[in-house]
């Protein structure tokens, strides 16, 4: 693998092998000692364009669980506000020698002009950008929903019969998008639930179902629930009328959530907003992913960086 | 020595071969086997001459933008595309919305020589949309103003709109309008539809033009003046000006080359040369303007030549400014979208890119196109090369150009621009060359 700048691009059987590796990749995060040398000698940057504590952590985690030696930067500023550009910073990477950049940025496709602008060799990760992709947020998801519906037996298999309802705010949702094009192509269908003001024009072509209401969609059969965060300045923008709204119509409360069915398991990406689009009930229930999603990042994460930095990298294989 | 020319056997209008003879600025002599002592004899066997492109909305940047363009060097590159005129439009800084500024870009224009420069004026003070800019004054000035437009923003209160069109029929004029609903294009980026649903780049939707276009012609109507519409880029804005002019409104549009060619799929690769404004837009909205062009609802092709220095275009697209470089290369773009594909003839190219923009903007000379006693602006073009587009063939300053490494027809061989040439065998004639040519003919 050269580069992981969307999910759109990756074939099951890609996506599979990645979600394989991150299951080696959990086992040795069980181990007493939860390290690898495998990537010894190599330079991961954490490039973040944009603040995310989280995603930033998580991928600092995988590259030290892999020995590989980590650059964290932080730039502020864009080219627009006259601060170091795009093409500046990249090649200041590629001059301190960065095998692979791992890059959050607030403008959708920048992790692709870095990848193909030549400024640099590196192997990019998109780790976020814009409202495009976040891949190795939708691998993570992908890995979790794997894990909780087939355990010991996941690996090798696909998500084929699962159905998946997204709720939120779709159209800024790079989460969104990456899981939209990644749990089809592994087989699950996947239904995106939100107001008609929260979803972008043309998503009748994207291999979804799409429902305005919530409890219709729920009062289908799902297998995962999974709430994305709403940003509550939206409601300026005349998106919806104010948060009370929103969450009646379209939050996760305690209500749909003691409606659900026996095995359907509630996910979120984080950070949550407790009470706009999930209820504390809802968040902090048995059903509730959202800690094994954060700790199944790191061997998602792990799995991209080896496969990136180890061997050949034009093959997942 | 009066520097005379004989064009040889070029295919008028790409129709019969002939000898055009230009002496003291005109067209003195058409026929077979003219010959005259002393001129320069060029020959054109086999090329189509067609009468000076004008280009009704061009970007000279200059004053306040020359690391992008200035007036020379705009100017060159239009000589190279086969313009000998162009319109230069109003958001430079100074925005050109003085008599002062108008006149300075005029006489950077005489200066220069390589084309006629026109300067277009802005409708309101600094682009603002607020107040009306000195319409008469710039009307009146030596720069003899008819075209006004706050092009690159959209005149969008509707009263101020009104009283525009209303004023300049004082000064024979005519509002250009950049249709481009502000609030509902906050923050846009592309084409808004199925690609930037996916791209995640936040859309600028069809309506925002049409919806500005519907209200123009009505306005322009209601007040009985005319209205010009700047680039128009969707079907549906297609659809709004034909419904005008079967009523009978005085409204004429224009297209741009890109828009007559490239579609939006090309944004999947997030390369800025491909950001523009009007951003490109589906396939079937590229085949409605051909097919409009075609059918005369679309009075003209103009470049909308948008130059910006490398780093405003090496960068993430977000950050990336609008627009392309388009003067070198309309002739082969409209070649390859629009005569290749049957749908105009060179006939019709002589009329939208060169009588109906004149006429546009009151441009006198160019009504006849190449005929005997008409003012000798006509360009040689060869239309049956094919090559790939290199940076060396921009003439401009900048080279922010959709086209680099795509294969495209014709090159222009020869420009005549009022009498005296520009660019020769495909090269442009030395800077001093033209200005002394020019000077003599001023």
């Amino acid at each position: 693998m050269r580069h992981l700048l969307s999910t759109r691009d990756l074939t099951r059987d890609d996506a599979v092998a990645i979600l394989d590796v991150a299951e080696d990749m959990a086992d040795v995060s069980t181990r007493e000692i939860k390290k690898l040398p495998a990537l010894r000698g190599k330079t991961v940057v954490n490039l973040f364009f944009e603040d995310s504590t989280r995603t930033r952590i998580s991928f600092e985690a995988a590259a030290k669980r892999l020995s590989a030696d980590v650059i964290n930067f932080a730039a502020k500023g864009s080219s627009v506000s006259k601060g170091e550009s795009l093409k500046d910073t990249a090649q200041t990477l590629a001059a301190i020698g960065a095998d692979a950049v791992v890059v959050r940025h607030g403008a959708s496709g920048a992790p692709q002009v870095l990848a193909t602008s030549g400024w640099i060799d590196a192997g990019v990760v998109n780790a976020g950008d814009g409202t495009h992709e976040h891949p190795t947020q939708a691998l993570l998801d992908a890995f979790t929903i794997r894990r909780r519906f087939f355990g010991t037996d996941a690996r090798g298999r696909d998500l084929a019969g699962l159905s998946v309802v997204i709720v939120g705010d779709v159209i800024h949702s790079r989460v969104a998008r990456s899981n939209a094009w990644l749990l089809t192509t592994l087989g699950a269908s996947v239904r995106l639930v939100a107001p008609p003001t929260l979803l972008p024009v043309g998503v009748n072509t994207w291999p979804v179902t799409v429902d305005y209401s919530l409890d219709d969609s729920l009062a289908k059969p799902a297998d995962v629930v999974m709430m994305l965060r709403v940003q509550g300045e939206r409601m300026n923008a005349a998106f919806f009328p104010n948060a009370r709204e929103y969450s009646r119509l379209w939050g996760l409360d305690d209500a749909r959530l003691a409606g659900l069915g026996e095995g359907t398991i509630v996910m979120h990406p984080g950070p949550m907003n407790r009470g706009l689009e999930i209820s504390s009930g809802a968040a902090d229930s048995a059903r509730s992913t959202v800690l094994e999603q954060v700790s199944n990042g790191v061997s998602v994460r792990m799995a991209v960086l080896y496969l990136l930095l180890s061997g050949e990298r034009e093959d997942l294989a | 020595m009066s520097g005379s020319i004989i064009v040889k056997g070029a295919r008028i209008l790409g129709a019969e071969s002939q000898d055009v003879l230009v002496r003291d600025g005109v067209i003195a002599q058409m026929g077979s086997d003219i010959s005259e002592q002393g001129a320069r004899v060029i020959d054109a066997a086999g090329l189509v001459a067609l009468p000076g492109l004008v280009d009704l909305h061009t970007h000279l940047r200059e004053p306040g933008f020359e690391q992008s363009e200035t007036v020379l060097t705009g100017s060159r590159a239009a000589a190279a595309g086969g313009f000998t005129a162009v319109h230069a439009m109003a958001n430079t800084s100074p925005v050109a919305d003085t008599a002062g500024v108008v006149e300075q870009v005029a006489s950077l224009g005489d200066a220069a020589g390589y084309v006629t420069v026109r300067p277009v004026g802005a409708v309101t003070v600094g682009l603002k949309g607020e107040a009306l800019a000195e319409i008469g004054a710039m009307a009146r000035s030596r720069a003899a103003v008819r075209v006004f437009s706050d092009d690159g923003k959209c005149v969008s209160d509707a009263l101020l709109m009104r009283r525009a069109l209303e004023y300049v029929k004082a000064f024979d004029g005519v509002i250009a309008q950049h249709a481009q609903e502000p609030r509902l294009t906050e923050g846009a980026q592309m084409n808004e539809g199925e690609v930037s649903g996916e791209l995640g780049l936040a859309g600028w939707p069809a309506v925002a033009e049409e919806a500005i276009i519907a209200r123009d012609v009505l306005l322009a109507e209601h007040v009985g003046s005319r209205v010009h519409i700047c680039h128009l880029s969707t079907a549906g804005s297609v659809e709004v000006v034909r419904w005008a002019k079967s009523r009978g409104i005085a409204v004429t549009a224009e297209v741009t080359p890109h828009h007559l060619l490239l579609d939006e799929q090309l944004v999947r690769s997030y390369d800025a040369r491909y950001k523009v404004n009007p951003p490109l837009r589906r396939a079937e909205d590229v085949e409605a303007l051909r097919a409009g062009l075609a059918d005369g609802t679309i009075d003209i092709v103009a470049t909308d030549h948008a130059p910006h220095p490398a780093e405003d275009k090496d960068c993430e697209w977000a950050s990336a400014a609008f627009g392309m470089v388009g003067l070198e290369t309309a002739l082969s773009v409209v070649q390859a979208a629009v005569v290749d594909t049957g749908h105009l003839e060179w006939t019709d190219v002589a009329r939208v890119l060169s009588r109906t923009p004149a006429e546009i903007g009151r441009l006198a000379g160019y009504e006849q196109g190449i005929a005997v006693g008409a003012p000798a602006n006509f360009t040689l073009y060869d239309d049956s090369v094919t090559s790939i587009l290199e940076a060396g063939a921009l003439r401009g300053k900048s080279s922010n150009s959709p086209y680099l490494s795509l294969s495209l027809p014709g090159r222009v061989v020869g420009t005549i621009h009022a009498g005296y040439a520009t660019v020769l065998d495909g090269e442009l004639v030395d800077e001093e060359t033209v200005r002394e040519a020019g000077g003599r003919r001023g």
